[in-house]
């Protein structure tokens, strides 16, 4: 295993140096060099090479053909709070919907909690062919352990060929646990799932170095193929209450649902009842705020939109807005439809939190601030004279 | 209290440029620094350790430069740095690579004395999967906490903390020995002092091989990958917007006009 350049078949062409995303190739003497502790064996650069001078050795077990045909459906983890199910899981079984038509095979959902058949329904409804119900009191509240045990048990018995969870706190924290305990490969934040058509697996793609390079990944030699998605990168299916599926239910012995952690408290923090994650639109502050007190006007836009308000790492820092507000590669990764930053200068660590944002609107006194080069629309001029204008505007035109 | 932490080496994210031609990466002259999260992770040992005695083993999978990654824990507080380095590493996903590390924690265990605690950060921020954590735990079949963002009490083996959640945060109680992955919120880190330098720069740093920690090479790196990377390609470029100009009352009249139907549709 390993990778190498051929040195008979290099003319030193520079090709490939372009090619590589971790700048790992140099040419010397008219031969192209590898640096073996930069590279990661991902294989950019070989379709570069015009004389196949690039030899990447794929390990074996990919050579070896397996059987999976006994694997089958396309699962999801449902994620529920207080017994209701939260939106990222309707957008998944919405994406799960369209996998298994093309692999024609069946929708599972793994709904597990306390008393909580009455949202199979909605999730039958959404495209769920098998809701897989598992109830008991100990699973009232996600806890690492229980909910684990149940989901491998649940996949070891049906066998599902693809299981999808969103890239929540619990989804993350549980699923790659789930992914070693069954021996599975695990893709995190996944922005987009296909099916390769010739060998029905699925292909999961997902931006990788702060969204500088997009990936897409396989893992054809386990199952099931997993994946997590973050919120909103799918669109939530509508609900056809007429659709017809089965509950099955599962139950499972106390041993099996015992946790060595325990929830003593869950605690709900009022200013982050707007969760940024999940939220169409976001009013965003950075250091240019100047204090405290002038995120007022961005709560005062936010509100009238419907949205919520987020800030930079800069405001969060001068202590202006709690940490649960920050955008960005220490805070919180966003997609909403509409993402306006004000007074956001755009360095890279805020960008890559907030660039899916669909449309991106950047108001900044300073014209060669980096925010402009991912903003949909740019305006160079004072935030304090345009916010202000604009939330006036908007509760005319939208008559609040 | 003996604690590992599971750091990594990482490129420090504000020198990633795009080169406009080629739209790849630019990494060339590039520093290397502590993935940012596992700085918390590191912090927050040291502090346990203050509290309660014990020792702070730092360990790293990488190329021999993450060395570097280990003597800068040594200067912040820990004990004993140990990388993890073999060429049979390279390639590995996050299934391979929670393997090798949790067999190395195995072999600490063994060698090094036990452990209470394995901390480590988050997520990684070049691969931002969040996964190697709990894979560790998975494999070692401890007790996980994940998205820590403060330990509230150590009592009788039993670890009371705040794990962050979209609302807010959840009170939670796990006994020791268990891995929690922290959140930035856990304290802030303190700069090296110079005693930390100079016992850093001196530090013997403990280098296991794939052979060493007793893993078999189809387990590890690119072989033992459960997910392989088929492509990798540039996102389609936002290349600069739209620019609005004119006076506030006109640029917020084209705004709300461009974006009215974005918010009612």
């Amino acid at each position: 295993m390993g990778i190498q350049i051929i040195n008979d078949k290099c003319v030193g062409c520079s090709l490939c140096i372009k090619t590589c995303p971790f700048g790992a190739i140099i040419v010397k003497d008219k031969k192209a060099i590898i640096d073996l502790h930069k590279c990661t064996l991902c294989g950019a650069c070989l379709p570069s090479c015009k004389f196949k001078a690039i030899l990447l050795e794929k390990p074996q077990a990919q050579a070896e053909k397996k059987d999976f045909s006994a694997h089958k459906g396309v699962w999801v983890f449902v994620e529920q709070k207080k017994s209701k199910v939260q939106s990222v899981s309707y957008e998944l079984i919405g994406k799960a919907r369209e996998l298994a038509d093309k692999l024609h095979t069946y929708v599972g959902a793994v709904l597990i909690g306390n008393a909580i058949e009455s949202e199979a329904q909605s999730l039958i409804a959404s495209g769920v062919d098998t809701v897989y119900l598992v109830e008991a009191v100990q699973l009232a509240n996600f806890l690492d352990e229980p909910y684990t045990n149940v989901l491998v048990s649940l996949i070891r018995k049906y066998k599902p060929e693809i299981v999808l969870s969103g890239a929540t706190i619990i989804g993350r924290s549980l699923i790659a646990r789930v992914a070693v305990k069954i021996d599975a490969g695990l893709t995190a934040d996944c922005t987009g799932l296909d099916i390769e058509e010739e060998r029905k697996i699925l292909l999961q793609t997902r931006p990788a170095f702060g969204g500088n390079i997009m990936a897409t990944i396989i893992s054809p030699n386990y199952r099931p193929q997993m994946a997590t998605v973050r919120h909103k990168v799918f669109v939530q299916p509508e609900l056809d209450k007429s659709r017809k599926g089965k509950i099955i239910k599962e139950s499972f012995p106390i041993n099996e649902l015992a946790s060595r952690t325990t929830l003593l408290e869950v605690v709900e923090e009022v200013e982050n009842l707007v969760n940024i994650a999940e939220a169409d639109i976001i009013v965003s502050g950075g250091r240019a705020m100047g204090g405290p007190d002038n995120f007022k006007m961005l709560h005062d836009l936010a509100e009238v939109l419907g949205g919520a308000v987020g800030s930079s790492r800069a405001a969060v820092d001068a202590g202006w807005i709690p940490y649960s507000h920050q955008v960005g590669q220490t805070g919180r990764t966003v997609a909403p439809k509409i993402y306006i930053a004000c007074g956001i200068s755009g360095q890279i660590q805020h960008l890559v939190g907030m660039q899916s944002s669909k449309v991106i609107v950047a108001i900044n006194k300073d014209p060669d601030a980096p925010i402009f080069k991912v903003a949909t629309y740019c305006i160079v001029g004072d935030i304090f004279e345009i916010v202000p204008a604009l939330t006036k505007k908007f509760k005319e035109v939208l008559k609040k | 209290m003996n604690i590992i932490v599971c750091i990594k080496q990482v490129p420090e994210t504000t020198d990633v440029r795009i080169n406009p031609e080629t739209n790849t990466l630019i990494r060339d002259g590039v520093k290397s620094i502590i993935n940012p999260f596992d700085m918390y992770a590191i912090e927050e040992s040291v502090r346990l350790k203050e509290r309660f005695n014990g020792k702070v083993t730092v360990v790293t999978m990488g190329p021999p430069q993450a060395e570097a990654a280990l003597r800068e824990a040594i200067s912040l507080g820990a004990d004993e740095g140990i990388l993890i380095s073999d060429r049979a590493f390279a390639g590995g996903d996050t299934w391979a690579t929670s393997n090798t590390l949790s067999h190395a924690i195995v072999k600490i265990k063994k060698e090094l004395g036990g452990f209470d605690l394995i901390l480590c950060g988050k997520q990684a921020s070049d691969g931002d999967t969040a996964q190697v954590g709990p894979g560790i735990s998975a494999f070692l079949d401890i007790p996980q906490v994940t998205y820590v963002k403060k330990i509230e009490e150590i009592k009788d083996n039993k670890i009371r903390l705040e794990r962050m959640s979209e609302e807010g945060f959840d009170i939670i109680e796990t006994p020791a020995p268990c891995l929690l992955t922290v959140v930035k919120e856990i304290n802030e880190p303190r700069i090296p002092s110079l005693k930390g330098m100079i016992r850093a720069k001196s530090a013997k740093i403990i280098v296991w091989t794939a052979k060493d920690i007793g893993v078999e090479a189809k387990d590890v790196g690119l072989n033992g990958s459960r997910t392989t990377v088929v492509k990798i390609f540039t996102p389609p470029h936002r290349t600069g917007g739209q620019k609005l100009t004119g006076e506030t009352p006109e640029i917020v009249e084209k705004l709300v006009g461009l974006l009215k139907s974005e918010i009612t549709g």
